[in-house]
């Protein structure tokens, strides 16, 4: 038994314009300052003006939002009393929406302990929507929440189905003017949930289809996205809707291996955006499940036209053709090409590998690794080596 | 011949096979907590079986079956119908896909396990290794 749970879609130019017809009297914007400033909080605000509602703005979300954000948001929402919530901005911002969403809801609740096995009982105050900003992370479909604990220097990945968002509104708008380098590290994070949540463990039916679908848009869309954004809204609007059909896949499958070792790299090398580091790591963990014989992506390589005869060559074509995407979009492939020092890894290494152990994405892939395997593939994303064990 | 699904004999069998582990012991390094394991009343369990089990640091301390549920005050309560139990055993149900799917009910400090997935996998794979006879359900 498994289930399939997702938001109501609008998507496509002036889907924003849905935010008129909404009921109720009090929105909470939560977002982060960058977002404020380029002016899309007005755009939002001047929106729900048009529906006779009210807002507050929660400007403070910083990447990779800490409890202590969250914590603070839940006590500026407990004092509006909304009963909208609004997630304006990337997966930080709409992360944090959601679990100061189940704060306000629930204000006794330990953050770290939201999970799948607890009963929130939300939507007792407000609703949940979800306006993203990016291309990338999915956090408007689905009911993952990444938080950092600073305390001990780690990524927490929560969740619970109830924090799913009610409507999530993907308007190409939001991600026209973005900049080069922000599409690619966001985009390429597409690739990274569509690959995973098809090859990981907990691939099912009703998700097949959609990784695969969003992993060819990627491959079509996302350079044309970077190198004319701007101009290219065709480009544009199919990376934000890729966004959230691979995203829709996180919860309903899971993300696995590169994304444990993304958590663990991008909690420690913060200077390294979510995106990047977690597609850094994209082909090395192909390669090692493939190794194992378990791989599954015999039907992602042929759907970015890239047809083997096996397993193993479909597994090696895609993780050449990953890099080969991340090299035309001016990514790094390798951990030492994104500025990391050799002395950097040495010095964490017990550490990342301990948090690629503890992770549940771990356990996700088809070829769970040991504790010197991880070392090793660390080493071969730092040295940009193929894995060949 | 196995052993009997949900006896004493059983869920001794299970801290010999978790002690004999270097899978678990290393998962299960830094896990400080005890349990019930509760297979509920239903077909093929007359009524409810508690099973304790210690464990602490990569080991399992001590391990019986309780005549009553009020005998022992574990940290943790994981309970399930017999034939889920099955299903995770015999590797037909994840374990951590039937915790979110609550078919596999926990009672206790949902932080702490969130903590230590490997060491909830490493379990299963003992308990899988075990030749158990199963009730008639």
């Amino acid at each position: 038994m498994w289930f399939f749970k997702c938001p109501e879609f609008f998507f496509g130019e002036d889907a924003l314009s849905q935010l008129e017809m909404l009921p109720g009297k009090r929105a909470f914007i939560v977002t982060d300052a960058n977002i404020a400033k380029l002016g899309f909080f007005d755009i939002v605000q001047k929106t729900l003006a048009n529906a006779s509602i009210d807002s507050q703005i929660f400007a403070e979300v910083e990447p990779d939002p800490s409890l202590q954000t969250v914590q603070r948001g839940a006590d500026a929402m407990l004092a509006y009393e909304p009963d909208w919530i609004i997630g304006l901005g990337g997966g930080s911002s709409m992360d944090a929406a959601k679990a100061m969403w189940i704060l306000y809801e629930r204000p006794g609740i330990e953050p770290e302990s939201i999970s799948p096995m607890e009963d929130l009982g939300l939507r007792q105050k407000a609703k949940l929507i979800c306006i993203p900003t990016t291309a990338g992370t999915g956090s408007e479909a689905n009911y993952g929440i990444v938080l950092t604990d600073t305390a001990e220097k780690r990524k927490l990945t929560l969740g619970s189905r109830e924090a799913t968002p009610d409507i999530a509104i993907v308007d190409p708008m939001f991600t026209k003017n973005l900049p080069a380098f922000i599409t690619a590290d966001t985009g390429i994070d597409v690739l990274s949930h569509a690959i995973e949540a098809y090859s990981c463990g907990w691939a099912n039916d009703f998700t097949d289809g959609l990784c695969l679908q969003a992993a060819r848009m990627v491959f079509q869309y996302l350079p044309r996205a970077v190198a004319d954004g701007p101009n290219d809204e065709e480009a544009r609007e199919k990376m934000a809707n890729a966004a959230s059909i691979a995203g829709i896949t996180l919860g309903n499958s899971q993300v696995a291996l590169a994304h444990a070792m993304g958590h663990s790299a991008g909690a420690l090398f913060k200077k390294i955006p979510h995106g990047r580091i977690t597609a850094i790591f994209l082909p090395y963990t192909i390669e090692f499940v493939a190794n194992g014989g378990v791989g599954r992506y015999a039907d992602l390589a042929a759907m970015v036209g890239l047809p083997a005869s096996e397993e193993a060559e479909a597994a090696q074509k895609l993780a050449n053709a990953t890099r080969s995407l991340m090299r035309q979009l001016n990514l790094p492939t390798s951990l030492q090409e994104a500025g990391i020092a050799a002395t950097e890894l040495e010095e964490h290494m017990e550490t990342l590998v301990e948090h690629v152990m503890i992770d549940t994405n771990t356990l996700m892939s088809r070829r769970i690794p040991e504790f010197d395997e991880i070392e090793q593939l660390f080493q071969c994303a730092f040295d940009g080596r193929s894995v060949d064990f | 011949m196995g052993i009997q699904f949900g006896t004493d004999e059983w869920v001794k069998a299970v801290m010999a096979a978790l002690n004999e582990s270097a899978g678990y012991a290393e998962a299960a390094k830094n896990w400080e907590g005890d349990f019930y394991f509760v297979i509920d009343e239903g077909p093929g369990v007359p009524e409810t079986i508690y099973l304790y089990m210690d464990l602490w640091h990569g080991q399992c301390r001590d391990a019986f079956k309780v005549a009553n549920a009020s005998e022992k005050s574990p940290v943790f309560e994981l309970s399930a119908p017999l034939k889920v139990w099955r299903g995770v055993l015999e590797k037909k149900i994840d374990p951590i896909q039937g915790l979110v799917t609550r078919r596999l009910k926990l009672k206790g400090p949902m932080m702490k396990v969130m903590k230590a997935p490997k060491a909830a996998i490493e379990l299963v794979e003992a308990c899988a290794q075990l030749d158990t006879d199963w009730p008639e359900a």
